[in-house]
Parts: C-alpha cells; structure tokens; sequence
C-alpha cells in the first residue's frame, strides 16, 4: 500500500524485539502524511546482514496533536496504515 | 606493573564506551567488513567537516529565490550545485523557518545529523534529555537556548528516525538587506540550522 500526501494515518503499535526505527512513543499514533522520500532498504533486515529487500516507502509524518505545534517523523511504510 | 609507587603516573583509564568502540572496530577490521585505512579515513572526514557548509547553503538560498526553492525541493542537489559535499544519504531535506512556521530538527533514536553539512554533532544533540524533550516540551527547550516563540508561530519538531538527513534555514535576521553571500554566512550558526537558535544579528557579529 502506498499514501499520498495530506493522507490520514495510523502508526501501527505493535512491539518489535529487534533493531526498528519505529520510535515508541509513535506508536499507536495517528497522524498525516506530509511527503514520500521514496524507496528504502529495510533497516530492520540489514541491522542483521540480510539485503533489506523488499524496500520500504519512508514517509514525513505529521503526528496529530492537540496544540498547534507537530512532532515530525519519518517512518517505514509497513508501520502504517490508513486512518478513518 | 608495580604497584609499590601508586603515585607515578597511571595511564589514562579508557572509558567504557572507548572500550566498546575499540572492540567493536577490532571486530569488523578482523571480519574484513572494514580496513583500518578506511575507519581513518572517515574520521579524517567526519572532523573536516564544519558547519560553514551549511552556512553556504543557507546564505545561498537568503540572497537567491530561485536557488532557494531548489534546495528546498532537493537539498542534495542544491549541495551538489554550489560544489558541496552532502554526505551519504540518499536525501537531504532543508526546512524553511517563516514568522509563521519554526522548525528544529532532533533524533530521538540516536544522533542522525548532516554531519556533511553541519560537522560532528553537539554532545547536547546526542544527550538523552536532549532527544526526549525536544518532542515532548520543545518550546521548552528552546526557551533554554535562549529562543522564546510568540503563541501564534507553529514549532514543528522534526524527529529524522531513519535515512533522511534534515537541515534547517533559520530565518533571515532584519538589517540584513545590503548584504551579500559572503557578509551573511557568518550569521548562520550551527544551532541556527539545527532549528534550537536563531540566526545572529549583525550587530552581534
């Protein structure tokens, strides 16, 4: 699945034993997609020696808050998923 | 070692950390993933680096629209264009700081930093408080580097967890107007393009 910008979010939630770049308190989070930085290796296959394929969309993601200020984060495609 | 004249001089204790750093790169230069001539090689360029790089850049794009909105559509590029060196990652994102919008850039996992562009990271960027407040109480923090925001200026926070490298263009201070590139560069601090300062104002030159 791919998101297009201004797209509704959810940060998936679930724990990871090993190497992610899924920091937790995004986790569970909603947010929207600000822009694609196109295709990358997956680090939590290449931590271990392995090619990291198949490559990972990473996205800007604005987390909803509820001030004005956002928390930015980039994060790999398959922790995310469409949000109502 | 003797241990009858505890008060000659006793070696330097390594640090755990130097430790763990050494071991680790005895490690990979036993299992051939990297020679010692290219670990040298890497500090050598890692400490050639500084943050007038970045200032370029920056000064760059305040002086020149057209050169501003192509970094801002691809830094790497842009870098690439003035003959700077952007590093390895694949992308380098600028921010542009408005009297809207105000952006200061943290990795909260660990330390990504434009090091190409900026140098070797502060120890304050790489610290733990550093890396859990700036997105849990960011106005905070930049109250104690000295920036105090108006209500209405939106901080966004950007956290680089993976292979996006973000640098920052502060705004461009007032009284700056008959200046040219080489006049600005100087105002453009490292802190400034980490997003936690603004740029300096002439008169603080």
């Amino acid at each position: 699945m791919s998101f297009e910008g201004g797209q509704r979010v959810r940060i998936s939630g679930r724990s990871h034993g090993g190497h992610h770049r899924t920091p937790d308190y995004v986790k569970g989070k909603t947010g929207t997609i600000v822009l694609s930085h196109g295709p990358f290796t997956n680090p939590e296959t290449r931590a271990y020696g392995h090619d990291g394929l198949p490559e990972q969309q990473l996205y800007l993601v604005a987390l909803a808050g509820d001030t004005k200020d956002r928390v930015y984060v980039d994060v790999y495609e398959h922790w995310l998923e469409e949000a109502e | 070692m003797s241990h009858d004249h505890e008060h000659d001089h006793e070696p330097v204790a390594e640090s755990p950390v130097a430790t763990r750093v050494r071991l680790l790169a005895d490690r990979l230069v036993d299992e051939g993933i990297v020679t010692r001539e290219e670990l040298r090689k890497r500090m050598d360029w890692l400490v050639s680096r500084d943050p007038a790089d970045g200032a370029r850049l920056v000064a760059r794009a305040w002086v020149d629209p057209e050169f501003k909105a192509r970094l801002l559509g691809d830094a790497r590029e842009a870098a690439l264009e003035v003959g700077l060196d952007p590093g390895p990652s694949p992308v380098v994102v600028a921010l542009e700081n408005t009297e809207d919008v105000h952006h200061m850039v943290v990795c909260t996992l660990c330390s990504c930093y434009p090091k190409a562009l900026l140098g070797p990271p502060p120890d304050w960027y790489k610290s733990l408080p550093y890396r859990s407040r700036a997105v849990s109480d960011p106005r905070g923090v930049l109250r104690e580097f000295g920036v105090e925001l108006s209500d209405d200026i939106e901080v966004r926070v950007v956290d680089s967890t993976a292979n996006v490298r973000y640098l920052v263009i502060p705004c461009r201070p007032a009284g700056t107007d008959g200046m040219d590139e080489d006049e600005l560069v100087p105002l453009i601090t490292r802190d400034s393009m980490i997003g936690v300062a603004h740029a300096r104002e002439p008169a603080a030159v």
